[in-house]
């Protein structure tokens, strides 16, 4: 940097949009300042889950070869439970894995110094307390001991977008657009999980699960297995776990409990518990995510398509298509908000938007049905083969009429039956 | 397991000041006083003979969930300072 406390790009956030953001920058010969507020990149940064081969690889080629994976996702499972049984999809695939499970520590640790290798500056243990404001444009950041300026800042400052909130850009977020997510990571013997998971020394599952003690709330449980741990979790809608009066570390230890998940953690010892926030308000809730001299990625700019779980590939996407905007800027010496709207553009050319814009209303046709989706298919599932396969003294066809009987009934599952259509087809169209 | 018991597994580096402060008055009027049984580190708890919103906000693990979820908009939420607060070694 030519003036110690002036440099062309500010990134606030080493998560996975802010160091795309920076690596990015860096490698066009930008100068960038990439600040974080923990000890290290990865020391705050908690999530399920993994990380998506596909844009995870436009910014880190083949990075499965050096980068501290855990395992890479070979099956994806879902359970729908109901109180004490369940029914289980498997989907297991060869080839070229789609997503890998990391620890965020030592993944967001390897991403940062890899941007540090391409040029970019790393500022860990800098907390921004403040955007620098002139004339109401940002024109640096404060951290209260110090001040740093620079023609553009990228906000990826997370999910509670302190920064985004000074802006203005981001209203008070409603709790039905927000999710909480518990977790355990829980350790047990390498084979163990392996066998338990049915999965080799490499591959990896990722496991979703509705009902249970999740039932009628927009909820999904998770689990995903590392190399000697299996990460164990849920997220419910803030909305719901008021309604319900939950109390978050009680219902995952009914989730821990339930006689079709115990088996899988059984003897294992919980290394770590964390909390999160996601953002799920999807396309409705994007805030405006640029202004003159700045934009925003990432969960700051709430990117997350949580009909299919995704959120770091969308982070990453946004904070490169933010700096290829910065860069574009950059060479023109024009930050107005005019310039970096093509940003905007950008994310509409891109699967963000696309794909939340095809699930705008979905959430809401979920919440909706969501007894249906979570309390009776399980249930109807459950009892389907429990009458496929039990041998007893009840006629089948005694069986068979109760079953339809009931299923007709319930209005609310004959009811939630265009919410499957509805979904194929929001998938089909486009 | 218990919450102290999942709590015991985190690292934290403690701070002399909270990071989190609520008006105690707004707590008294609030009925549901969704922060003492949403926040997923039992950080909140009411102290009905004070009344006063006991915060150990040493336990915090910064998730937010407490400001979105309080109905009087009553929680005054910032990060800890830099270096304090939670570590994650997995995440």
């Amino acid at each position: 940097m030519s003036n110690k406390n002036k440099t062309e790009v500010i990134v606030v956030g080493a998560g996975p949009a802010g160091v795309s953001a920076a690596i990015t920058l860096a490698r066009s010969g930008k100068e960038v300042l990439l600040v974080e507020r923990g000890d290290f990149a990865g020391d705050k940064n908690v999530f399920g889950g993994t990380i998506y081969t596909e844009q995870t690889a436009e910014i880190f080629p083949e990075f499965w070869k050096t980068a501290p994976i855990e395992r890479a996702v070979s099956s994806q499972k879902i359970f729908m439970l109901t109180d004490n049984s369940s029914v289980q999809f498997e989907y297991k695939y060869e080839g070229e894995a789609n997503a890998y499970t990391v620890y965020r520590s030592k993944w967001d640790k390897w991403c940062v110094l890899q941007a540090q290798k391409e040029g970019a500056f790393f500022a860990p243990k800098t907390l921004v307390k403040e955007l620098i404001l002139d004339n109401g444009k940002v024109v640096g950041i404060d951290t209260g001991m110090e001040k740093f300026y620079s023609d553009i800042v990228i906000i990826a400052d997370g999910v509670n977008s302190l920064l985004a909130k000074q802006l203005g850009l981001r209203n008070k977020i409603k709790d039905k657009d927000v999710s909480l997510s518990v977790k355990e990571v829980i350790k047990l013997p390498k084979e163990k999980i392996e066998d338990r998971f049915l999965i080799n020394e490499n591959t990896g599952a990722g496991c979703k699960i509705l009902g249970g003690p999740l039932k009628d709330m927009m909820a999904l449980g998770f689990m995903y297995t590392n190399k000697d741990t299996i990460s164990l979790g849920f997220s419910a809608g803030i909305d719901d776990l008021k309604k319900h009066k939950i109390i978050p570390y009680e219902l995952l230890e009914q989730l821990k409990n339930h006689p079709s998940i115990l088996p899988y953690i059984k003897n294992g010892v919980t290394v770590e518990y964390s909390s999160h926030l996601i953002p799920e308000g999807g396309f409705n809730s994007i805030p405006k995510i640029y202004d003159n001299r700045v934009m925003i990625a990432g969960d700051a700019a709430m990117l997350v398509n949580n009909v299919h779980f995704e959120g770091t590939n969308l982070a990453m996407l946004s904070g490169r298509l933010a700096a290829e905007t910065a860069i574009d800027a950059l060479n023109r010496q024009d930050f107005s908000a005019s310039v970096l709207s093509d940003y905007y553009k950008k994310l509409q050319n891109s699967i963000v938007m696309k794909d939340l814009e095809t699930h705008k209303n979905t959430i809401d046709v979920l919440r909706k049905n969501i007894h249906a989706l979570t309390s009776l298919y399980p249930e109807f599932a459950c009892e389907f083969f429990d009458i496929l396969t039990s041998a007893d003294s009840i006629p089948k066809k005694v069986k068979y009429n109760n079953f339809m009987k009931k299923f007709i009934k319930h209005k609310g599952i004959s009811s939630s039956f265009p919410l499957l259509v509805y979904v194929l087809e929001k998938c089909i169209k486009k | 397991m218990n919450i102290n018991e999942k709590l015991s597994t985190l690292k934290y580096n403690k701070d002399n000041e909270s990071h989190l402060s609520v008006d105690n008055d707004k707590c008294m009027r609030c009925k549901d006083k969704v922060c003492t049984y949403i926040c997923p580190a039992n950080v909140y708890e009411w102290n009905e003979e004070k009344c006063i919103m006991t915060i150990r906000y040493e336990n915090c693990l910064e998730c937010g969930a407490c400001k979105i979820a309080c109905e009087s908009e009553n929680i005054t939420w910032h990060y800890p300072k830099a270096q304090y607060g939670v570590k994650f070694k997995n995440g």
